[in-house]
C-alpha cells in the first residue's frame, strides 16, 4: 500500500490569508456606512470604481506574470487595497482619480515589487500620496458632512458628479462645497489649519460653521464607526493592539505636548484624534501586515513613530492630513526597526540586538 | 534569570504559575479515545524490535538467528554509557536480524530483530529490587538501565543518565501534560495507574533527592489530576499541579518555564536550572523495573482519528507493526482520501512510510485522520508578514525571518536569528494564514546546516592535515638545509685550516729546500755528477717534449686512447729511465723539487734531507713519477675527448 507522506504540523487553523483580508473588509463596513450617512453615496461609487479597477489591474498583471488568477485573487488583498484607497479620497472626486490611483496601487506599488508580501510600501497609501501630489485640487475637495443630503441624496446623482463633474441638476462640485451661508467648507483639519494661519486662535477656529450641528458631528461619527470596526479586529485577533495603541497614544502625546505649551496656536489632542484619518489610519492602514514591522516591540516603535509624524506633518506640513505620509515614511524604516527589535529568544541571556 | 526556590514554592502554593510566550489552542479531540480503559491486544504474528529506540547508541546484539527467547529476555546489552538494551516483548524465535523500515519520518531502514512469537508468552525469570532503598544508588540505576528504560515522552533520552544528575536538583518534574491534541495515552495511564506512577516517582526521589517534586498535568485532564492527587496525598513533598491547557505546554523548556519561571539556558540542560523532568510513562516503567523486575517491553499507544472505527488506547508490545494496531482498532481506509498514518500527534507527529513500521519506546499515538479531518495543506501562498507566527512562537523566535532565510538558503542569517532554538512544535505553521509549511523549511535548513558543518569539519580536518604536512616538509627541508649549511661550514673551516697548514708546509718545504741547496753547493761534488745531472735533465726535457708531441699527435688522431696509452707508456718508461739515471746521482733533489711545485701533497714526502735513499724510497719515487705521467696522459685524454665531443 502506498502511504502519502506529509510534514508536521498536520493541523492548521482555518483562517487563511483571504479570510484575514475579508475580515478587515467587514470591519470597515461600519465606517463606510457612516461615511455614506454623512457624505452621501459618493463613497459607494468610489468603492465600486476602485474595486473593479484594482481587480482588473491585478488580473492583468497576473496574466502577464503567468500566475494563478483564482488563487491570487482569492486572497482579497486587491479588494482591501481598493477599499482603503476609496474611503480615503473625497467621495465626489472625478472617476479618473480613483482609477489612476487603483492601478498605481496594484500594478506599481504591489505587483512590480513582486506581489503580495513583497511590497515595501502600503499600496493604498502610496497611491494616495501619488494622487495627492499629482491632483491636489481634486484630492482636497471634501464636501461638508450632509451637504449632499441637502442637495441631492441619490446614488445616481453622486455617480453623475463623479463621472461628469455635475449633479443631475447641474451643480458643480465647487458649488456644492459652498454651504447655504455661502461659506466654503473644507475638512476640519483644513479649516483649523487655515484659521490658525490667518491669526485666529484654536478656540476661535472652532467657531466656524463646520463645527456646528450635525456637520460638526459627522467626522466624529465616522471616526467612531471605524474605531468600532478596529476594536473588533483586535478582538478577533486579526490585528494586534500594538500598532493602533501606540499610534493613537503617540498622536495624543505629541499633540498634547504642543497644546500644553500653547493652547491657542495648536489643536487639542482630542481634535487630532477624532478628526482626519487618525483612527482609520491606526486600525486599518498602519496595520497592513506586509508593510508594517513584524516584531512585537517593532510594532510599538512603528506605530508610535507614525503617530508622531502624523502630528508633526499636520502642524508644520503643507498638507492638512498626514496619515499617508507618516505611514509611507515609516514603511521605509521597517527593515531597520525589525532588525533592532528582535526579541530575546528562550534560553538566551540577552537580545540578539 | 533563575527564579529563587522560595519564590517558586510561594507561587506554586498560590497556584499562580508562570506563562510561556505564545502557544496555540488547537481543538483537543482527546475525548474520542480517553473514555475507554487501556485495552489488551492479541499477540502479533511478528515483531520487529529495533535495536535502537532511544537517543544515544545501540547496545550489542546478544542473540542469534534461530535462537528461542523468553519474554523479557534481553536482546542487546548496554556496553556504552548512552546505550540502552532492548528486550523480547514475548517468547518466540528470532528469525532475522536485518535492517527494517524505521519509526522515523524518513523510514530509513534500521537494524531490527525480527521475532516470531510462539504464542505462549513465556516469561523469563524476573529479578525485582523490592528493597531498593537499602541498595546503593548505582545498583538501582543499573537496574533501570538493564530494564531498557529511556524517556517515553518523545525524546527517548536514556533514563539512567538522567537519574544521576551532576548538579543539585531543586525540582523533580513529572510531565503529565500531554499537550498534543488527540493523544490520551498518558491521560489513561495516569487515571488507571496513578499509584504505580507514584511508586516510580518514589524511586526517582530516592535517586535524585530533589527539594521538591512537581507532578504537572494539564487542566483538561481532571480525572488524571484527581487520581494523582490521591496517589500523592500522603506526602507534602509531592505537589500535583494543574497547568493551563495551551500547546506546547508539555515541551520540556516550556514546562520548566511555566512551573519555575526559569529558562533552560541555550545549549544547556534542565539540570542547569535545578530541574529534571520525566514523563509519567517513564515513571510507570521505572516502577515496573524496580518492583517487578520487568523490563520495558510494552507501552500505551493511542489509536485515534476519524478513519478508526473504535478509537482507544492499547498496551502495545514494542516492535508491533502499525498495521496490527490499526486492525485491532478497526482501520477504515475508505474514509481517507490518501492513505496516511501519523505516528504521534497532529502537531509534531510524522507520517509512517509503511504499515510494517514498529511501535517503539517513544510511540505514543497512531492518528489516522479521515478526509477533511486534517486536510493536506494547499500550496503555500506568499508570506504576508502578518507576524501571527511570531505571536505564537513559544521560543520567542521570529519564524517569519527564519522562513525567508531558510527558503533563500541564507543559512548564516538563519542561524543569527537562532534557527537552532526552534523546537519544531509547529505552532507557527499551525496559525500561518498562507499555509506555509514553516517547520518543514526549518528542518531542511537545519539538516543542510548540519551537513555543511560536517563538510566544513571534514575539510577543516583535511586542511589541518595538509597544513601539518606542509609544515612538516618545510621543517624537514629547513633541518636538511641547516645540516648542509653546517656541514659546508665545517668543510670550509676545515679547508681554511688545511689551506693554512699547507701554506705553512710549503713555506717550510721551501725553507728546507733552500737550506739544502746551500748545503749541496757547499758540498759540491765532481763535475761528472753535474754532467750526469744535466744529462738526466735533458732526458727529462726530451721526454716532456715527446709527451707534448704525443699530445699534439693525439689531438690529430681519432684512436686517441690507444695512442695516448702507448705514448703514456713510453713516457712512463722514459721517465723511469730518467729517474733511474737520476737516482744514480747523489743529489737527485732538483727534479722532484720542480715536481713538487705542481703537487703540494707529494712534495712533503718527496722533499727529503736524507742523502741516501732506501729501496722503498726509490720505488716510491718511481711510482710517483709514473703517477704524474699517468695524470698527464689522462689529462691529455680528457682534453682529447672533450675536443672530440
Amino acid at each position: 500500500m502506498k502511504l502519502s507522506l506529509r510534514s508536521s504540523p498536520h493541523q492548521h487553523v482555518r483562517r487563511d490569508t483571504g479570510a484575514v483580508m475579508r475580515l478587515v473588509c467587514y470591519a470597515a463596513l461600519p465606517g463606510i456606512a457612516a461615511q455614506v450617512v454623512f457624505f452621501g453615496w459618493g463613497v459607494i461609487v468610489q468603492l465600486i470604481l476602485a474595486i473593479t479597477t484594482a481587480i482588473l489591474a491585478e488580473a492583468a498583471v497576473l496574466l502577464l506574470r503567468k500566475k494563478s488568477l483564482e488563487r491570487t485573487l482569492s486572497d482579497y488583498s486587491a479588494l482591501l487595497t481598493a477599499l482603503l484607497l476609496a474611503i480615503s479620497i473625497p467621495p465626489l472626486a472625478p472617476w479618473w482619480v480613483i482609477v489612476i490611483g487603483s492601478v498605481f496601487a496594484i500594478v506599481v506599488v504591489k505587483q512590480l515589487y513582486g506581489g503580495l508580501g513583497y511590497n515595501m510600501f502600503n499600496p493604498a497609501m502610496a497611491a494616495y500620496i501619488m494622487l495627492l501630489i499629482s491632483f491636489p485640487v481634486q484630492m482636497t475637495q471634501w464636501l461638508p458632512p450632509q451637504s449632499i443630503a441637502e442637495n441631492s441624496a441619490s446614488i445616481i446623482d453622486a455617480a453623475s458628479v463623479v463621472f461628469t463633474g455635475f449633479t443631475l441638476e447641474g451643480y458643480s462640485i465647487a458649488q456644492l462645497q459652498v454651504n447655504a451661508d455661502g461659506v466654503t467648507m473644507a475638512t476640519p483639519l483644513d479649516s483649523v489649519k487655515t484659521a490658525l494661519l490667518s491669526g485666529q486662535t484654536y478656540s476661535e477656529s472652532l467657531n466656524s460653521p463646520m463645527f456646528n450641528g450635525a456637520a460638526g458631528k459627522g467626522w466624529l461619527w465616522v471616526s467612531i464607526a471605524y474605531l468600532v470596526g478596529g476594536l473588533a479586529l483586535i478582538k478577533l485577533r486579526v490585528i494586534s493592539w500594538h500598532i493602533p495603541g501606540s499610534l493613537l497614544l503617540a498622536v495624543a502625546a505629541t499633540s498634547l505636548m504642543f497644546y500644553a505649551v500653547s493652547p491657542d496656536n495648536f489643536a487639542s489632542p482630542y481634535f487630532h484624534l477624532v478628526n482626519g484619518s487618525a483612527i482609520i489610519g491606526a486600525f486599518f492602514i498602519a496595520t497592513d501586515p506586509v508593510s508594517a514591522s513584524t516584531t512585537p516591540r517593532g510594532r510599538m516603535v512603528f506605530g508610535a513613530l507614525i503617530g508622531f509624524w502624523i502630528v508633526i506633518i499636520r502642524l508644520f506640513g503643507n498638507y492638512p492630513d498626514a496619515v499617508a505620509f507618516a505611514v509611507v515614511i515609516m514603511n521605509m524604516a521597517v527593515p531597520l526597526i525589525d532588525y533592532y527589535t528582535q526579541p530575546r529568544t528562550y534560553g538566551h541571556s540577552r537580545r540578539s540586538r | 534569570m533563575n527564579t529563587l526556590y522560595e519564590a517558586v514554592i510561594e507561587r506554586l502554593d498560590q497556584n499562580n504559575l508562570w506563562q510561556f510566550p505564545g502557544g496555540v489552542h488547537p481543538p483537543g479531540q482527546k475525548e474520542r479515545s480517553n473514555t475507554q480503559p487501556i485495552q489488551r491486544m492479541s499477540i502479533p504474528e511478528v515483531l520487529y524490535v529495533p535495536v535502537k529506540q532511544h537517543t544515544g547508541v545501540e547496545g550489542d546484539i546478544i542473540v542469534t538467528v534461530g535462537e528461542s527467547v523468553l519474554k523479557g529476555q534481553p536482546l542487546t546489552r548496554s556496553s556504552l554509557p548512552f546505550a540502552v538494551p532492548v528486550h523480547a516483548p514475548t517468547s518466540g524465535k528470532i528469525t532475522e536480524i536485518t535492517p527494517q523500515p524505521s519509526a522515523h519520518p524518513s523510514g530509513v531502514p534500521e537494524m531490527a530483530i525480527t521475532l516470531v512469537p510462539d504464542g505462549n508468552d513465556t516469561c523469563a525469570m524476573l529479578k525485582p529490587l523490592s528493597q531498593y532503598q537499602q541498595l546503593p544508588k548505582s545498583t538501582v540505576i543499573e537496574a533501570i538501565c538493564d530494564a531498557g528504560i529511556s524517556g517515553l515522552g518523545g525524546a527517548g533520552f536514556p533514563t539512567h543518565i538522567k537519574v544521576s544528575p551532576t548538579k543539585p536538583i531543586d525540582f523533580l518534574i513529572i510531565n503529565g501534560i500531554e499537550c498534543e491534541p488527540y493523544i490520551s495515552s498518558d491521560d489513561r495511564l495516569m487515571r488507571e495507574h496513578a499509584w504505580q506512577i507514584r511508586q516510580g516517582i518514589d524511586v526517582l526521589n530516592y535517586l535524585i533527592e530533589p527539594k521538591c517534586i512537581i507532578v504537572a498535568v494539564e487542566d483538561n485532564k481532571p480525572q488524571a489530576i484527581e487520581a494523582l492527587t490521591i496517589a500523592c496525598q500522603d506526602s507534602e513533598h509531592y505537589r500535583v499541579v494543574s497547568v493551563p491547557t495551551v500547546y506546547p505546554a508539555g515541551g520540556e523548556k516550556q514546562l520548566v518555564q511555566v512551573l519555575t519561571g526559569r529558562e533552560i539556558p541555550r545549549k544547556g540542560l534542565p539540570a542547569d536550572v535545578g530541574c529534571v523532568m520525566f514523563n509519567v510513562g517513564t515513571c510507570y516503567a521505572i516502577a515496573d523495573a524496580i518492583f517487578s523486575g520487568k523490563p520495558l517491553t510494552e507501552r500505551v499507544v493511542t489509536i485515534t482519528g476519524s478513519a478508526i472505527e473504535e478509537p482507544q488506547n492499547v498496551w502495545a508490545m514494542l516492535g508491533t507493526p502499525v498495521l496490527h494496531l490499526l486492525t485491532h482498532a478497526g482501520y477504515l481506509p475508505h474514509k481517507q482520501q490518501e492513505q496516511h498514518v501519523i505516528m504521534g500527534g497532529p502537531m509534531m507527529g510524522f507520517t509512517v512510510t509503511r504499515l510494517t513500521v514498529p511501535v517503539v519506546k517513544i510511540t505514543n499515538c497512531l492518528l489516522v485522520p479521515a478526509k477533511n479531518e486534517l486536510p493536506a495543506p494547499e500550496d503555500e501562498r506568499a508570506c504576508i508578514r502578518c507576524g501571527f507566527c511570531a505571536d505564537v512562537c513559544p521560543a520567542t523566535l521570529l519564524p517569519q525571518q527564519l522562513y525567508w532565510y531558510s527558503k533563500s538558503k541564507e543559512y548564516d542569517n538563519a542561524e543569527e536569528y537562532n534557527l537552532f532554538d526552534c523546537i519544531e512544535c509547529g505552532a507557527c505553521a499551525y496559525v500561518c494564514p498562507s499555509e506555509i509549511p514553516l517547520v518543514h523549511y526549518y528542518r531542511k535548513a537545519k539538516a543542510d546546516i548540519r551537513n555543511l558543518r560536517d563538510e566544513k569539519d571534514k575539510s577543516d580536518k583535511a586542511k589541518a592535515r595538509f597544513e601539518a604536512r606542509k609544515a612538516r616538509l618545510l621543517a624537514e627541508k629547513e633541518a636538511r638545509e641547516e645540516k648542509h649549511r653546517l656541514a659546508a661550514q665545517a668543510r670550509k673551516q676545515a679547508m681554511e685550516k688545511s689551506d693554512s697548514g699547507a701554506k705553512d708546509k710549503i713555506a717550510a718545504a721551501l725553507a728546507r729546500a733552500k737550506a739544502k741547496k746551500s748545503q749541496s753547493t757547499e758540498n759540491s761534488e765532481s763535475p761528472q755528477s753535474t754532467a750526469q745531472e744535466k744529462k738526466a735533465q735533458v732526458q727529462a726535457a726530451v721526454a716532456r717534449a715527446k709527451a707534448k708531441k704525443a699530445q699534439t699527435a693525439q689531438n690529430e688522431t681519432t684512436s686517441a686512447d690507444k695512442k695516448a696509452q702507448v705514448q703514456a707508456a713510453v713516457v712512463r718508461a722514459k721517465a723511469k729511465k730518467a729517474q733511474t739515471a737520476q737516482n744514480e746521482t747523489t743529489s737527485a733533489d732538483k727534479k722532484p723539487d720542480a715536481d713538487t711545485a705542481s703537487n703540494n701533497k707529494t712534495s712533503g714526502t718527496q722533499v727529503q734531507d736524507q742523502p741516501e735513499m732506501s729501496d722503498a724510497e726509490r720505488q716510491k719515487r718511481e711510482k710517483i713519477a709514473q703517477a704524474i705521467a699517468r695524470a698527464k696522459a689522462r689529462k691529455l685524454n680528457q682534453q682529447n675527448s672533450s675536443g672530440d665531443s
